[in-house]
């Protein structure tokens, strides 16, 4: 997805973070404009259940997070 | 240009109004007499969702003119009820769901209510074809056609049972 | 606080929804029926050209026709600068909206808008936008996906840059962006499957043909204060919508709901709100515009068109062991096509081990998609569940067989990323196996479909308040327009939760300024996340009423408990009272401490899945190609149905979307870009011969996230339907249809192709 082009070309990433805000800024120290584009166009799966935005979900150890484009509907 | 007086028939209501020679019955019933119940789907006659009763006849309201009505009878949607009794086909509507978005059920009421003036037992597939010139895209037509039958039975003295509970 | 299913009283039943009478009498307000006092009409002028630069527009001889007061153009709108955010129903750029609504500099598809007029009827307006004049530079222009695509395609827009290319490209083109899904190891998946299938299929963009017209009546005062009345999907994104557009501020703009004649996703967006806005504050009045149905067709979105490569590869056991889908999506004139959806959906249903997803958004110059009910998901799922077929019928294999062997469950690794947890979609393939629907015979030229889908369905935000009415009873106030009989559901939900009758209880769906944020009606949210606002609000009444009774009582409220909308004491030791009805608390609830009111905010999270399993069986004429659709059974995973009927109607419609958009419905364009077909009567809907009753069956797996177990049910219907009606004509003809719409012309010239036509002599 566009967000590759943040993390030049890496898919797959281990982060120490226990909330999503804190994983969302722990990627975004690592590669600079991930935050942003996170932020604004995705949503994260904790271990299947989507979150379009939840800053304070919390993070289990070895959740599986998954980031995915955000999803409207019609 | 001057308009032109109309003096006409509604729901039983002797009614009055002005209007210019384009505008159609279904502007007059909405912007004149502010009868808003019949609707403006598509202008053309294709949607069935202007649907009135003119001297007994179904027509859309959209492909008649105002000055048509003078001298004539007309029943909207406004008229199916008497008071504050519903009509069958109104009453099974509710209770079927047959309903969600309710843009196009006076079309369909008054539809209906024409089939059900002329035959007093229809069949799915006489219903289905009757009502052809309705257009829903809500309902899939299936709550439709089964609350249409039910409020025949009713006409005809039956007690179909109702999906709705109290 | 979770509800168990037995001890339900109201909700799982079915009761007349509360705003029903004022429907079936015709008086409950839409967005064309109101009126304001002093209102002019308005009209929009829009292009003839599918893609032309404006060079001029020259309004004086409209201005000065008798009874017109004012003409705008997009210099009465502020410029926005491009501005990426998810706001609405999809990715969203300001700047887009904002050219969308009235075209700056170029026009990109026939009926953009490009000029409006206000005046004192609706002849005058119409008179004076034909009065309006405006120079052209035709350009070329380009419909269809794959040509736009093409390198020297005509290019809408210069500063369009393919995202997700490295490295990115040097020239401007019409592909917005490029994503991809993969999961393992396609390529070594395909090497070792024994049976490989690759084909390609396409779609036509369809429009989600709502009978009600967009429509608004809006007023401007000269301190900046605007109420706007529409009916749309949500007031809240009209008003934030308009405010953006117009430089105006939230506060500033009241917007109302209009009850809303369908909306589908189409009406998840504004269209002529900011223009009617423009015009009253340059009169000073406020301002009606209708839209007419060729306007409609003409100048809103319709879903995207596309392109849907498939291939699969597969164990002669039947097990996929490999999968790769293209999808080219139709964005129309502004980037933003549901890519990303489509991409996601195709597979979903499955286990596959390796899969590889390439998804490309696409401009041309037809008007900007909108949603549709599961934006994405039906396109790429009717080519992946047709392939699926393909592939079984390879396989020498039942097509639900095929689905068995291979179905996702809790543990699955989807191929888009999550692990689902809590699914119901072996329970819908389950279910289908059992009915008697497949159980019955068919005949001649007769021929069963099979084919099964996905959607996310979203939560979000939504507010609610609940309040105790000086009688007892208790009014719900919302901020969703019920597109689907939704606030009978609030209203049933809170009445379980007090304990009272649920006619005792009456919903509200209230403006901006009256009730807190509520993202729009739409993503299949509302039963699930304004439901969870609502039942939440109704809880936090219960603790409320049980602390006015301990407060009569006078002991503590941790010895109160309420059921059946009665507070009682909980136990011997709390003392022997005669139980306080709602209303007897709500008489005294001035003296207890003022009203007793709750109002709740909510961003609810972990929206349940939607799986369905649809069976469709058809007849087909060959000498005319008409397909019949003979009977039809949809399956699906609700969670749980708090009104039944209008969750079989949500099913009953969706499915009827997608029989249309399989059989009829498509755009016709002429050689000039300009639309053949702007009305019902050549763009053709299912209409009620058509169809025989659809059977909706409700499975429930209950979605541990809401208080009532509910999932989202409106979009998931309207994924299978194509796939499901192209699987049944190949069942009864032998003879496969890969482009949609499978209409007569088309099946007729298929049958042809297979056997040619015997001649006169014989």
């Amino acid at each position: 997805m566009s967000a590759r082009r943040f993390t030049g070309g890496q898919t797959e990433f281990e982060v120490e973070a226990n909330t999503v805000r804190r994983m969302i800024a722990e990627l975004d120290r690592r590669f600079p404009g991930l935050g942003h584009q996170i932020d604004e166009g995705m949503a994260v799966a904790i271990d299947g259940e989507i979150f379009q935005d939840a800053y304070q979900a919390q993070l289990n150890p070895d959740s599986e997070i998954v980031l995915i484009p955000k999803i409207g509907g019609g | 240009m001057s308009k032109h007086h109309v003096s006409t028939t509604i729901n039983g209501e002797p009614a009055e109004f002005l209007c210019e020679a384009q505008q159609t019955l279904l502007d007059c019933l909405r912007d004149e007499l502010h009868l808003t119940g019949s609707k403006e789907g598509c202008g053309s006659g294709d949607c069935g969702a202007c649907s009135v009763i003119l001297d007994g006849k179904l027509v859309c309201s959209c492909l008649t003119l105002g000055v048509e009505a003078e001298g004539r009878t007309v029943t909207t949607i406004e008229g199916i009820a008497e008071g504050e009794k519903l009509h069958p086909v109104q009453q099974k509507f509710l209770e079927h769901a047959a309903l969600q978005c309710g843009f196009c059920t006076p079309g369909f009421i008054v539809a209906a209510k024409a089939l059900l003036d002329e035959n007093k037992n229809p069949t799915e597939e006489e219903t289905r074809y009757w009502l052809a010139g309705n257009l829903c895209r809500c309902t899939g037509y299936d709550k439709i056609i089964r609350a249409v039958l039910d409020a025949a039975a009713v006409m005809r003295g039956e007690n179909p049972p109702s999906p709705a509970t109290r | 606080m979770a509800y168990d299913g037995e001890s339900l009283k109201v909700v799982g039943t079915r009761p007349i929804r509360p705003d029903g009478v004022e429907k079936v009498i015709g008086r409950a307000n839409f967005g064309a029926d109101m009126v304001m006092a002093g209102m002019l009409w308005g009209k929009v002028l829009r292009s003839p050209h599918a893609h032309a630069r404006i060079k001029s527009i020259n309004a004086d001889k409209a201005l000065k026709l008798p009874g017109v007061k004012a003409v705008v153009t997009a210099a009465d709108f502020p410029e926005i600068a491009s501005e990426e955010a998810f706001m609405g129903e999809g990715p969203m750029n300001f700047r887009d909206l904002s050219y969308n609504c009235m075209a700056r500099g170029k026009v990109l598809y026939d009926g953009h808008a490009v000029a409006a007029v206000a005046a004192m009827s609706p002849a005058i307006a119409e008179e004076a936008i034909g009065l309006i004049e405006v120079e052209y530079e035709v350009l070329p222009h380009v419909i269809d996906v794959e040509d736009a695509m093409k390198p020297g395609a005509p290019v809408l827009h210069d500063d369009l840059f393919t995202q997700g290319v490295e490295p990115k490209p040097s020239a401007a083109s019409n592909v917005a962006k490029r994503i991809t899904f993969t999961k393992g190891d396609a390529e070594a998946g395909f090497k070792d499957a024994e049976v490989i299938i690759e084909r390609k299929y396409t779609s036509q963009p369809v429009h989600q043909a709502y009978i009600e017209p967009h429509a608004c009546v809006v007023s401007a005062g000269t301190d900046g204060q605007c109420t706007v009345w529409s009916s749309s999907q949500g007031q809240f994104m009209v008003r934030a919508y308009c405010a953006k557009l117009l430089g105006l501020d939230m506060a500033s703009i009241r917007a109302i709901p209009a009850e809303i004649g369908g909306g589908f996703g189409g009406k998840t967006l504004v269209y002529l709100e900011p223009v009617a806005l423009a015009l009253s504050q340059k009169t000073g009045r406020p301002i009606k515009i209708v839209m007419s149905r060729e306007e409609v067709f003409r100048g809103t979105g319709p879903a995207a068109g596309g392109v849907y490569e498939v291939k699969l590869g597969a164990k002669k056991d039947g097990r996929i062991v490999a999968a790769e889908l293209i999808v080219k999506l139709q964005a129309g004139a502004f980037p933003g096509s549901p890519v990303g959806p489509a991409c996601m959906c195709g597979f979903a249903m499955y286990d596959i081990p390796n899969v590889s997803i390439i998804g490309y958004d696409v401009v041309s110059n037809r008007p900007k998609v909108a949603a549709y009910r599961a934006p994405g998901a039906p396109n790429s799922t009717f080519g992946t569940e047709s392939c699926v077929d393909e592939l079984a019928r390879a396989l020498n294999m039942d097509p639900l067989r095929l689905r068995e062997i291979n179905a996702a469950r809790d543990g699955t690794k989807a191929a888009h990323g999550p692990t689902w947890a809590n699914i119901g979609y072996e329970n819908t393939l389950q279910v289908a196996r059992a009915s008697e629907h497949l159980a019955t015979k068919l005949g001649p030229n007769q021929g069963r479909g099979i084919a099964s889908g996905f959607w996310f369905n979203i939560g979000g935000e939504s507010s609610a308040a609940c309040h105790i009415n000086e009688d007892g009873t208790a009014t719900v106030v919302e901020g969703n327009p019920d597109i689907g009989g939704s606030r009978a559901s609030m209203a049933m939900m809170a009445a379980e939760v007090l304990g009272i009758p649920y006619e005792r209880v009456r919903p509200v769906v209230a403006d901006t300024a009256s009730i807190g944020f509520s993202f729009l009606t739409g993503g299949s949210r509302v039963t699930f996340a304004t439901g969870m606002a609502v039942t939440q609000a109704a809880e936090k009444v219960v603790v409320e009423l049980k602390k006015r009774a301990a407060m009569i009582w006078d002991i503590s409220p941790d010895a109160v408990d309420w059921r059946d909308g009665k507070a009682f004491p909980a136990g011997p030791n709390a003392g022997s009272f005669e139980p306080l009805s709602l209303a007897e608390i709500a008489l005294k609830s001035g003296r207890t401490g003022g009203p007793v009111s709750a109002e709740i905010t909510v961003n609810a999270q972990g929206a349940g899945a939607g799986f369905a399993t649809h069976i469709c069986d058809v007849e087909v004429d060959k000498e005319t190609g008409h397909v019949k659709i003979l009977r039809y059974t949809a399956v699906q995973d609700c969670g749980r149905a708090i009104h039944p009927s209008y969750v079989e109607g949500q099913i009953q419609g969706g499915v009827t979307q997608g029989i249309g958009w399989a059989l009829n419905e498509e755009y016709v364009y002429d050689k000039n870009g300009r639309l053949d077909n702007a009305g019902f009567l050549d763009y053709r809907i299912p209409v009620a011969s058509d169809l025989p009753m659809i059977d909706a069956v409700i499975v429930e797996v209950p979605n541990p996230r809401h208080p009532f177990g509910v999932r989202g049910v409106g979009e998931v219907p309207i994924v299978p339907p194509m796939a499901a009606v192209a699987n049944a004509v190949a069942d009864a003809i032998g003879i496969r249809m890969r482009d949609l719409p499978m209409s007569p012309p088309k099946l007729r010239a298929a049958i042809d192709d297979e056997e040619p036509p015997r001649l006169a002599a014989e």
